[in-house]
């Protein structure tokens, strides 16, 4: 048997908690060849970074403890070496990138110390370290490498931070790459160039490149093999193509059928009115223009995506909607009067036609208030709506209609998954009985089967009670299985804006086309046909 | 950056002169002086003529109005005390507590982030035990009363160290060594919490990925971070001791600021009070602008 580069086997780790032991993977082996890229898939608390983090020595014992296994990489056992020994393998000769650039770069020195560090820490001379730190910094495409070696991360873009963390990963010219969610926080062209950009210097190094995701359509671009875990165990292995085409495991299976952009598109309805029309609505900053002139109208229970990268001015649109912010021109009609003309007397009775349900329902929900209070807080509000009396009763119903149980009421949120979270903050707008529901990348934080049940959720919830929605959001295939129509922005202006049947099937701008090519699929072979869309359009 | 110190200076101009108005009428309010400087069988004749003398028959107002128009030459006054200029009086005490203030903090701010970050580094350990324990005793620890019991002990019993007074390097051991330690005991928290954060933020985790020694980690990564919340920290200890640590000068009969405001206090000389006052008040101003450019300079977020 030929000897791998790297190989795990019968991996455990587990971790003492306040709330007892942890076991993090069980009995855990794969392998890793040079020149291979395997993707490790899995759900947060799949365990999929733990094995990673074991291998760099990130596992701090206690409270972590590894109860078996062994790392073996070129024949030792990485998890017999000293520390001395695994500190010299860190960097030199298995490097690791992150998730959140931003948060694992040092703020406060420079980028081009940074990288040049990982040189430095192993012996090489200050000016090879910087040599090699301005030759990776173009290489990785960072625009004027002699300025930016001298600027600090927060200077940076998102996808220009990767770059970097990339750079500084290659400095020693690793035999494996570790990224863990390297492209999460990326929006889709940009983690697609990232992508493009690791494969490429996968070939010119034959590294072996491990890959931690939660994306299937990540795995389906760029691994060779994948292993799939779940609850700590790894449940199924194969190619990307074997699991998508002939999955063995149900979870893999679910994990398919969840991933959005399969189902039928819906057809817009033409007929009835609309009830919100805006016309012109700007928003600057100073001398920057966040929002250009915004034209759009919303009928009544339909479902409008707005679809950008960061920085598109798309939750801008929202914001000046609902009046969190002041627009600075233009005006935004419901049902016939300007919402931004309204004082904030008059906007009070108003808003609770129009709820928003925002991305992160850890920060939305207040910390020290019960569920209960959360949703009835609304009714202590607007008097109006419903009298103390039958407050519990209807918390219940809304439980219900957003698939929680009833006891749920008397507990807080940090007491609830994510998803779960994200149930109470919609049963919170519903308690209004709202006309509009504007959802600001409500599902974005969510992992992929949960994000399916949150969308079906919406989707009831529209059909049931014709709710209208702005659907705000980066990942276009939730978007083509929930949008009636979908507005595209760039730059603070509409690009495109059409019925979601003609923008995913015949986009007109070339920013669509664009956005729709670097947008990744789960199935292998749509995937290399994007590819192949994607490079014609770059060339 | 520098429009931020110029906005800084701005509202701390303001301060001062809200300060110069509260300190003035509410220094009047503690009575006459006539009635402390003169004999008391002093006639009223004798009152009158003292009162004349030292303005304090004008009505208040344009008692204020004099003054303001004095403060601008630099001049406070005379100490009615001392019959020399206020302003001198204080300077020549607070040149003893600006170094007192100065020395002990030094001292504090060295033991207190290589104790901390120590501390913090080896969590759990002994060495993390003394220091928490080191760190809660010297926070809680009644400093007059710490006081006393060293001068019982290395001065009286021991006969090691002067009781009081200055004049030699030995006089400075016991105030210093008092002052020391509730500054340190807070300081030492402060390090060891705000270095633990750091250890556990993203980019040590990277570091580490890099194969970076664990001294740069501690030292080079982690302890410019933690220095952000331990600077607002070591700047208010040194205002406190800027101001004068009134109940340690007390003890030791250290002739330092704080003693003066009491002793002025007292006395009601009010030059020197309100002198001392605008003194320490621009001392803690330009503390706090050296507060300011240490952030600039650790955080490039302030700068750029």
């Amino acid at each position: 048997m030929a000897e791998h580069l790297l190989e795990v086997r019968d991996l455990s780790v587990r971790f003492h908690t306040a709330r007892g032991v942890v076991n993090a993977v069980n009995g855990i082996s794969w392998h890793l060849d040079r020149g291979e890229t395997l993707a490790i898939l899995g759900e947060s608390g799949s365990g999929k970074s733990v094995s990673a983090s074991a291998i760099m020595n990130l596992i701090d014992c206690p409270p972590g403890e590894i109860t078996s296994g062994q790392i073996l990489f070129e024949g030792r056992d990485l998890l017999t070496l000293g520390g001395e020994a695994r500190r010299e393998i860190n960097g030199r000769r298995i490097a690791m990138i992150f998730q959140d650039p931003l948060s694992h770069l040092n703020p406060v020195y420079p980028v081009g110390w940074q990288i040049a560090e990982a040189g430095m820490a192993h012996g090489e001379s200050r000016h090879d370290a910087y040599a090699r730190t301005l030759e990776l910094m173009r290489r990785v495409g960072i625009p004027e490498p002699d300025a930016a070696m001298k600027k600090y991360p927060h200077q940076f873009s998102g996808g220009q931070r990767q770059r970097l963390m990339i750079a500084m990963a290659l400095v020693l010219k690793p035999d494996i790459l570790i990224a863990d969610e390297p492209t999460t926080a990326l929006d889709v062209t940009v983690q697609a160039e990232v992508l493009s950009l690791l494969e490429e210097l996968q070939e010119e190094t034959g590294m072996g490149l491990l890959l931690i995701t939660h994306d299937l359509g990540v795995v389906a671009e760029a691994a060779d093999r994948a292993v799939v875990m779940q609850g700590g165990r790894i449940v199924e292995t194969g190619t990307p193509r074997e699991l998508y085409h002939n999955a063995q495991h149900p979870y893999t299976r679910k994990l398919l059928a969840a991933a959005p952009g399969k189902g039928a598109m819906r057809q817009a309805d033409e007929r009835p009115a609309p009830i919100l029309q805006v016309r012109g609505l700007t928003k600057s900053y100073g001398a920057f223009t966040a929002l250009k002139c915004a034209d759009f109208d919303l009928r009544a229970g339909e479902t409008l995506a707005v679809v950008g990268e960061s920085g598109s001015g798309k939750s801008t649109v929202a914001r000046l909607i609902l009046r969190l912010e002041e627009a600075s021109g233009g005006e935004a009609l419901w049902k016939g009067e300007d919402l931004l003309k309204k004082s904030h007397r008059q906007m009070a009775p108003l808003r609770r036609q129009l709820q928003m349900v925002f991305q992160d329902p850890t920060q939305s929900l207040a910390p020290h208030m019960s569920v209960f209070e959360i949703i009835s807080e609304a009714w202590a509000i607007h008097r109006d709506i419903l009298p103390k009396a039958r407050w519990r009763a209807r918390v219940t119903e809304l439980l219900e209609q957003v698939g929680l149980q009833p006891e749920h009421a008397d507990r807080y949120p940090h007491q609830f998954s994510g998803g779960q979270r994200q149930r109470i903050a919609i049963a919170r707008a519903l308690a209004l009985e709202p006309e509009l529901i504007i959802c600001d990348e409500a599902v974005s934080a969510l992992d992929v089967s949960i994000q399916a049940q949150v969308i079906d959720l919406l989707g009831r919830l529209r059909d049931e009670l014709g709710i209208a929605f702005i659907f705000i959001a980066h990942d276009l295939p939730v978007v083509r299985d929930f949008a009636d129509r979908v507005l595209v922005m760039q730059k603070g202006e509409i690009v495109e804006q059409g019925p979601v049947t003609e923008i995913f099937e015949r986009p007109r701008e070339l920013y669509t086309q664009r956005l729709l090519a670097a947008g990744l699929d789960a199935d292998p072979d749509v995937q290399a046909g994007r590819r192949a869309a994607r490079l014609a359009l770059a060339g | 950056m520098s429009s931020m110190l110029g906005k800084r200076a701005v509202s701390s101009f303001i301060s001062l002169m809200v300060l110069i108005v509260l300190v003035f009428f509410l220094s009047r309010l503690t009575g006459d002086p006539a009635a402390l400087y003169l004999p008391v069988d002093a006639s009223e004749e004798m009152r009158q003529n003292f009162r004349e003398i030292h303005g304090l028959n004008d009505p208040v107002l344009v008692q204020f109005g004099h003054y303001l128009a004095d403060l601008v030459r630099f001049d406070f006054g005379d100490s009615l005390r001392k019959a020399r200029p206020a302003l001198e009086v204080v300077l020549e005490a607070f040149t003893w507590t600006l170094e007192l203030a100065l020395i002990t903090m030094a001292l504090v701010t060295a033991a207190a982030i290589a104790l901390g970050s120590l501390a913090a580094f080896n969590i759990g350990s002994p060495l993390d035990r003394i220091a928490s324990l080191l760190s809660l005793i010297g926070a809680s620890a009644p400093d007059f009363w710490i006081a006393i019991v060293g001068i019982v002990l290395f001065s009286v019993s021991l006969g090691w160290l002067p009781t009081s007074g200055t004049g030699s390097v030995w006089h400075w051991i016991l105030p210093i060594s008092v002052l020391f330690i509730r500054p340190f005991g807070l300081i030492l928290q402060v390090v060891r919490g705000s270095m633990i954060t750091a250890l556990g933020s993203a980019y040590v985790k990277t570091a580490r990925a890099k194969g970076v020694k664990n001294r740069p980690i501690i030292f080079v990564h982690t302890l410019r971070n933690a220095m952000l919340p331990v600077i607002t920290v070591i700047g208010d200890q040194a205002a406190a001791l800027l101001n004068g640590a009134v109940v340690v000068e007390t003890i030791f009969g250290f002739p330092g600021v704080g003693k003066l405001m009491i002793d002025s206090i007292l006395q009601r000389d009010f030059n020197v009070i309100l002198a001392a006052i605008m003194v320490t008040a621009l001392a803690i101003f330009v503390m706090n602008l050296l507060i300011d450019i240490a952030y600039a300079l650790l955080d490039p977020r302030i700068r750029t």
